[in-house]
């Protein structure tokens, strides 16, 4: 099991949204977060008016996905995010060591999707 | 010249003016996170850009007595409008007091149509339409209704604050935007909702307010016809309001706050031209039916025809409006203003009719003319902005400015 975590362009969110849907992935955690990469969000005026500290804003996805599910979602978010553009975001991939249903207390891949 | 209708007037001029913040936050509240300074801002630009439209040229276009079309240029910068009371409007206050009064009116009537094109209209386009239709649509009518010499004003049209002139029109406008802006993109995918209730109801509460001194301010004088529109305007408010909350309460299962704004609104819309001609009984009625057309109109007809009037401009000023119109040819009373006349229901069903007749006028006057400006707009500038700004939002695209922070 892993755990996806992605950071792309707030603007973005309902494609990698539909694309995630396209791949069959429908269980997803959106929260809003503030960030910059190697630029310190200076190039990026346009895409996402500065914060403090240079940081803007972007959307994080977390997502809990049985192995196979892995690729897919990577290309899922991809397609949905890229832009070729600085500030198109990162993914992370963690090793997810569990996984609860808490409505039914399943665990493991069952839990997952 | 009397004092105390001179000191009502220009405290009225000020609520009016402060309809025009009202509104921007009623909408504000409506559109996504994403938009809200675009559309505050729209508001904000048409109270400095119509301003000086309305004092160079558009009153004397709208006020001056009528050259057939509209007023002409004889008032140009308020050239020959002073401080002595200019009697076929106003006899008691300076002329420039009602000059301003009406310039309140002039600047709220355009800012209700952002609710049909709001979260995809290009600013520039936006600025270039506005004042173009102030001048070719909102100045010309408004000759027509309350001018003197204005055709409609002589064959009888009773319009006490604007329900034609203001609501019908910037109505019909609305209506003629969302057509031909198109949707707005992923409508289906991506259900707006309101990113700020709070701001709608204090939108919805400054416009309440502000009403007082659009509907009784147009007594131009502080008197007991003054009184009249006050009563009636608090009291169709009402009655619409908790109309709207019960309607929802039955059909959805519970009442919103959302539908209290709404039907406040509406019942506002509707009273305006009937405020100086109906008494509290027939307001209570208007109220309590504007809502129920209203609800039929944004709940059942928009998503009937598909067009995406993104805050109910049409389905709340128009329609409310064109049933305040033809209520007060139903409802108008001598008995509340002499100079008035009666309604159908009072032995005199030919106003009613005179009523039918204005609103037909406005709608296609207004639907036309509007048509052709946008074409035209559209032509040199472009209307909508481009898919991806739109999905930014208009705050960063057109403004590059953002409304909230998030950490401080």
């Amino acid at each position: 099991m892993k755990l996806v975590i992605a950071i792309i362009q707030p603007y973005k969110l309902e494609e990698v949204k539909e694309e995630l849907y396209k791949a069959d992935v429908n269980l997803i955690t959106v929260s809003e977060v503030l960030g910059h990469g190697r630029q310190k969000g200076v190039t990026e005026v346009y895409r996402g008016a500065k914060e403090n500290g240079n940081l803007l804003r972007k959307v994080r996805l977390e997502i809990a996905v049985n192995d196979d599910y892995l690729e897919p979602t990577i290309k899922a978010i991809i397609k949905g995010a890229k832009t070729e553009e600085t500030g198109d975001g990162k993914i992370f991939v963690l090793d997810l060591k569990e996984c609860v249903r808490i409505r039914t207390e399943e665990r493991g891949n069952t839990a997952i999707g | 010249m009397n004092s105390g209708d001179t000191a009502w007037v220009l405290i009225s001029a000020g609520l009016v003016l402060l309809m025009t913040p009202g509104l921007a936050f009623f909408y504000g509240g409506m559109v996504r996170r994403k938009n809200v300074l675009s559309v505050l801002m729209q508001c904000f630009i048409i109270m400095c850009v119509l301003t000086i439209q309305w004092v160079l040229v558009g009153y004397s276009l709208s006020f001056a007595p009528s050259e057939g079309f509209w007023g002409g240029l004889r008032w140009l910068g308020l050239r020959g409008v002073g401080f002595e009371p200019y009697a076929d409007y106003a006899g008691t206050i300076p002329h420039q007091a009602f000059m301003v009064f009406q310039g309140m009116f002039a600047v709220i009537t355009p800012a209700l149509i952002i609710g049909a094109f709001a979260e995809r209209m290009k600013f520039s386009a936006f600025l270039v339409f506005t004042l173009l239709w102030a001048t070719f649509v909102y100045d010309p009518l408004c000759n027509w209704v309350w001018g003197m010499g204005g055709w409609l004003r002589n064959m009888g049209a009773l319009d006490f604050a604007g329900g034609t002139v203001v609501h019908i029109n910037a109505g019909i406008a609305a209506l003629v935007t969302a057509i031909v802006l198109g949707k707005r993109t992923n409508l289906d995918k991506n259900v707006p909702t309101p990113h700020n209730m709070p701001f709608v109801v204090l939108g919805t509460a400054l416009l309440w307010f502000g009403w007082f001194g659009f509907n009784a301010g147009s007594a131009l004088a502080a008197n007991g016809l003054a009184v009249n529109a006050f009563v009636v305007t608090h009291t169709a408010a009402a009655a619409a309001g908790l109309s709207w909350a019960l309607i929802e309460w039955m059909r959805n299962g519970k009442p919103t706050i959302f539908g209290v704004c709404s039907g406040a609104v509406a019942g506002l819309v509707a009273i305006t031209p009937a405020a100086g001609f109906v008494s509290v009984i027939p307001a209570i009625i208007i109220g309590l039916l504007v809502s129920v057309f209203c609800f039929i109109a944004v709940t059942v007809i928009k998503p009937l025809f598909g067009y995406d009037d993104s805050l109910d401009a049409f389905g709340v000023h128009c329609v409310g409006g064109i049933w305040g119109a033809l209520a007060t040819g139903l409802f108008a009373s001598k008995l509340v203003n002499p100079a008035g006349a009666d309604g159908a229901f009072f032995g005199n069903p030919k106003q009613f009719l005179v009523q039918l007749l204005t609103v037909g006028v406005t709608i296609v006057y207004t639907g036309v003319v509007t048509l052709v400006i946008y074409k035209a707009v559209d032509l040199f500038i472009g209307v909508r902005v481009d898919e991806k700004s739109e999905v930014m939002g208009l705050d960063l695209t057109q403004h590059r400015e953002r409304a909230y922070t998030v950490l401080e």
